[in-house]
């Protein structure tokens, strides 16, 4: 008979090439924490995120920062003394938020990413200026003037281009990407 | 002459040509040719993962499977495509079932591929494929008195490749002293410059970049050596605004370990990209200057 999977097991999940469900084997040291460049700024450590996902409580972990905050620099992963992937576990939050579209209010990451994968979708290379309307207006007036005027300077300096960049063999490209997402697309 | 494919990656082609122009400069000096692959796609930074596995590894697998077409080892100079190639070349590695399903789809670019290709990130290309007594005989203008704080930043050495030392590395410190430049204590070397937090999270990378510029003033670092486009242009580009911030006053340049190098070994600044910063280095620089004219006529 089938059973509904914890929510512990449903993130385990989502972790490529995991056996088990490795969450749950985490002793609540709080490397990770301790570790973590963020964590101050996040709503829930990544230790108290680890203790939440494994008490099933679903909603109030959807409902944090905490992952969206995560810069993936991995030190939490290679201190982790129960081997833990725990950056891998906030990419998995993240995709689990973007699919269900369900995350905090405010977050500026789920959009930026989003735009993102569009523009390597549509033209095989990253293009700065296109992902810029995505956060500019969100950090106030004179971060808006600051981030015009830096953007300015590295024009002047050459530094980033004119004209969208994007990949020769395009058609081929996107044909490879409708085969691993055949429906519905993220056009 | 000993040929590397070569990823160049986005921010090479512009917000970092310098890294470009300097990386085939002294690679070039140094018997290594670097082939850039043709019509190489982005590899996804961190946003594919964030909003599908699959794809990510599909995008990044086109690159690795026309490398395997022209050669056996691929160089990417940023860490966050470096770090991307690795670890999708590992999982097509152990999950035949994934690179199957991958190369279904490269068939539609008449690609496949069978995993056969190394990843290397440059900085490794310099400190263990060339090596630092190479670099040595080449330098002609050592980099004497130049204190550089050696920044390492994440995904290089993390998450863990193989079994280097992900706590307390010196490769990079043993590049520039070959160089001929002094490499200083720089606690946080290894610590993160908020990446693209700085998009998504602005404060939360605000208080990084301040933290890890701040250890580079203790340090007394004349100047920041990154192998990365992103650690640069945190550190470098978003300067004023710490200051604006923070109530600092740093005025520290950020430079790419390549056009240290490629001062030391005596190819002119403007082939190595530098005037393309934001901070100009050229204190430093003219300070070397200085010293190797006072000895040259002390040698006279």
């Amino acid at each position: 008979m089938a059973t509904k999977p914890t929510f512990s097991n449903e993130v385990a999940n989502l972790l490529h090439a995991a056996e088990g469900n490795p969450l749950e084997t985490c002793i609540q040291c709080g490397t990770c924490s301790g570790s973590c460049p963020v964590a101050k700024y996040m709503d829930q450590t990544p230790r108290r995120i680890i203790a939440m996902i494994n008490a099933g409580l679903k909603e109030d972990v959807l409902k944090t920062n905490t992952f969206w905050y995560c810069a993936s620099c991995y030190q939490c992963t290679v201190r982790c003394p129960s081997g833990i992937d725990i950056a891998e576990a906030m990419y998995a939050l993240k995709r689990y938020t973007m699919w269900k579209n369900q995350y905090k209010e405010g977050l500026i990451g789920p959009t930026f990413s989003e735009t993102f994968v569009k523009t390597i979708v549509r033209s095989g290379r990253s293009y700065e200026p296109l992902l810029a309307p995505t956060y500019i207006f969100s950090y106030g007036i004179r971060e808006f003037f600051n981030e015009a005027l830096n953007a300015t300077n590295l024009m002047i300096k050459g530094r980033i281009p004119i004209i969208p960049p994007r990949i020769k063999r395009l058609e081929n490209f996107r044909r490879m990407i409708a085969h691993i997402i055949p429906l519905g697309g993220i056009e | 002459m000993k040929q590397y494919l070569y990823f160049p990656g986005c921010s090479l082609e512009k917000i970092a040509l310098s890294y470009h122009l300097s990386a085939l400069e002294t690679t070039q000096k140094l018997g290594v040719q670097l082939k850039e692959l043709d019509d190489w796609n982005c590899c996804g930074a961190t946003t594919y993962f964030h909003v599908d596995e699959l794809l990510a590894y599909t995008l990044t697998a086109r690159n690795l499977a026309m490398a395997e077409k022209e050669g056996s080892v691929v160089v990417a100079p940023c860490s966050a495509c470096y770090k991307n190639m690795y670890f999708t070349n590992v999982h097509l590695h152990e999950d035949p079932d994934l690179a199957d399903h991958i190369n279904e789809a490269l068939q539609e670019d008449n690609l496949s591929y069978s995993g056969k290709v190394t990843v290397k990130h440059l900085l490794e290309v310099f400190s263990h494929d060339i090596g630092t007594e190479e670099i040595k005989s080449k330098v002609i203008y050592p980099l004497t008195g130049l204190k550089v704080a050696a920044y390492y930043g994440c995904q290089i050495l993390r998450p863990r490749k193989d079994h280097e030392n992900v706590e307390q590395p010196q490769f990079f410190e043993e590049l520039m002293a070959a160089s001929g430049a002094t490499p200083v204590e720089f606690p946080l070397k290894m610590t993160c410059c908020g990446g693209s937090l700085l998009i998504t999270s602005r404060p939360a990378a605000y208080s990084m970049i301040h933290n890890l510029l701040y250890n580079a003033q203790l340090a007394q670092a004349d100047v920041i050596a990154t192998a990365c486009p992103l650690c640069q242009v945190n550190l470098e580009c978003y300067q004023q605004q710490i200051n604006q911030e923070f109530g600092t006053k740093f005025s520290i340049p950020v430079v790419y370990f390549t056009q240290l190098i490629g001062l030391s070994m005596g190819i002119p600044p403007k082939k190595l990209g530098f005037g393309k910063e934001f901070l100009s280095p050229k204190k430093a620089i003219d300070a070397i200057k200085a010293v190797h004219t006072q000895e040259e006529v002390i040698a006279q």
